[in-house]
């Protein structure tokens, strides 16, 4: 009776597995970095990190769909003030303004497979993972027509200057597990926390995700003339004029030593 | 932004501005609209940059003694209150969003009336001087107005003793200019100095140079406090390939004549406008563009 019990029990439990497992994330990723911080130097120019990771699960690998990876790399996100031209009296003129009020400075989505085969519509929009989903313009002036227009524009143009790139394909999955891909940033990069997103996603749904910070900072001589510029800006004035009069008496005095040998 | 790039392009308007003995500055600012600068910027860099080079030919000019100190300082005076009210005018369309277009439609107005006009004139002397052989001396402009204004101070150097009115408001004038274009303003300055004022020509360069390094330097300082838009690393590279580029413009200048020099000075000039004056009228491929939210 006891023993009868217990194999009830263990069947019973059995049974229970494989739902109580799908609760928790039974894929989950463990994450590489080349590098967790990047310093703009005063010769910074551009920098590549390489994410790489794995995925971690205790069961065997679901056969339905293969296992897509998509990484999010996304910049800090101040506000941005967008201005259309306009032709005013033969010359083309900024007339109207609207301040979309959240667009990252910087956004790279690298995925296994092309973008719409990796995450449906739903889930994009959950997690506003692709570059139109990551831009706000909740705060734009709704009086001007085709508000919609103007976060297009913050879109297109970072997008000309490599600053918003989707790079479909550019995300290795190795046997489902490993997973690798190089994000690259350009040497005009923005201060501030990187936010990291990983999916992990199966036919569209995301199973499994996981976030971390890449910490870009102004370092050495970059940083020093920066905060100068800005905390003690009469200094910074005093100390380019200091830079402009040296420079000249001694483009002069050097000239004059010149002529005179 | 390419560091080779920014010393190059300070060596080549240092060659021009040392073969024909101008600052450049109206040449920098819009060639570094052109690489991509914003306005704003290219601007205030460009003002830090003309001190250097003013002040490294004022000593030239004070080893030789041809500073007109005392009417340097009266310019000076004008040229501070101008400074001001550009800059003022300056952060005020900065926050309208419309610094760029003031910025560009001066240059487009001041490089054509300058550039039209130094054409005309060159044209004009090689002409002359191949019908003649030799220029009469320009007839002396009607100067009675200057001298009915009160407030008359003596100006030793310059031999002059005139009302301190016109030349403060030559000051203004060109403190405007510096605040707003970016420029030393000399193009502006030596023929008002020539032709309103009177001064003797041997001092006006000189004496030119001497106030535009004041009104440069506070010009700089006023960007740099108000809009943060002075960048130190911009203005050394170009103050480098400057300085070199001058003194070996310098030596060309020697080996060419002053018609010729001034007709291809004139040219440039015609370039930069008509460049500058197409981006306004041509539509642009992008009619958006994306700044700091600052202002209103």
């Amino acid at each position: 009776m006891r023993k009868l019990l217990l194999s009830a029990l263990t069947a019973a439990a059995l049974a229970l597995l494989p739902q109580s497992a799908a609760q928790a994330a039974k894929e989950e990723v463990v994450l590489g970095l080349s590098q967790d911080r990047v310093a703009i130097t005063a010769t910074f120019d551009g920098s590549e990190i390489l994410i790489f990771g794995a995925v971690k699960r205790e069961t065997p690998i679901p056969a339905d769909e293969p296992l897509e990876v998509i990484v999010a790399v996304s910049g800090p996100a101040p506000s941005v003030m967008v201005r259309r031209k306009e032709k005013k009296l033969g010359i083309w003129v900024n007339v109207d303004s609207v301040l979309v009020d959240s667009a990252p400075a910087f956004y790279a989505v690298a995925t296994s497979a092309p973008f719409a085969q990796v995450l449906s519509d739903t889930e994009d929009l959950r997690y506003r993972v692709s570059i139109r989903r990551a831009i706000r313009s909740v705060g734009a002036a709704m009086h001007i027509r085709g508000a919609q227009a103007f976060a297009d524009a913050v879109m297109r143009i970072r997008e000309r200057n490599g600053l918003y790139s989707l790079r479909e394909n550019t995300v290795a999955v190795d046997q489902q597990t490993l997973f690798r891909t190089a994000i690259e940033m350009p040497a005009d990069l923005t201060e501030g926390d990187y936010q990291t997103r990983i999916f992990l996603t199966r036919g569209g749904e995301v199973v499994s995700s996981y976030e971390t910070t890449i910490d870009v900072r102004k370092v050495g001589l970059e940083r020093f003339l920066f905060s100068l510029s800005r905390e003690q800006p009469f200094l910074y004035g005093l100390m380019s004029l200091a830079i402009a009069i040296a420079a000249g008496w001694g483009a002069s005095a050097a000239f004059s030593l010149l002529r005179n040998r | 932004m390419n560091a080779f790039l920014l010393l190059g392009l300070g060596g080549m308007v240092g060659v021009l501005s040392g073969m024909f003995g101008v600052g450049g500055g109206f040449l920098m600012t819009p060639l570094l609209f052109f690489i991509g600068i914003p306005p704003a910027v290219a601007v205030a860099t460009e003002a830090n940059q003309i001190v250097a080079s003013s002040f490294s030919g004022v000593l030239a000019h004070f080893r030789r003694r041809t500073v007109d100190i005392k009417m340097g300082l009266v310019l000076q005076a004008g040229g501070l209150m101008g400074a001001a009210l550009g800059v003022v005018v300056f952060n005020y369309l900065k926050a309208l969003g419309q610094v760029d277009l003031l910025v560009k439609l001066c240059y487009v107005v001041f490089l054509g009336v300058v550039g039209g006009l130094m054409f005309i004139e060159s044209l004009n002397a090689i002409r002359k001087s191949k019908k003649a052989g030799g220029t009469a001396p320009a007839p002396r402009r009607q100067r009675g107005w200057v001298h009915a204004l009160p407030f008359k101070m003596r100006f030793r150097t310059s031999g002059l003793y005139i009302s301190v009115i016109p030349p403060i408001l030559v000051g203004v004038c060109v403190g405007i200019l510096a605040a707003i274009m970016g420029v030393g303003g000399g193009f502006i300055m030596v023929p008002a100095m020539i032709y309103i004022l009177g001064m003797p020509t041997k001092v006006v360069v000189g004496t030119s140079l001497f106030q535009i390094i004041l009104v440069t330097g506070f010009t700089t300082m006023l960007h740099a406090t108000t809009n943060y838009t002075v960048d130190i690393v911009l203005a050394v590279l170009l103050l480098i390939g400057g300085v070199v580029g001058a003194q070996i413009g310098t030596r060309i200048g020697v080996y060419l004549k002053a018609e010729q020099l001034r007709i291809l000075l004139a040219l440039m000039v015609i370039v930069v406008c008509v460049k500058l004056g197409l981006d306004l009228l041509l539509q642009p491929s992008e009619l958006f563009s994306l700044g700091a939210p600052g202002g209103h």
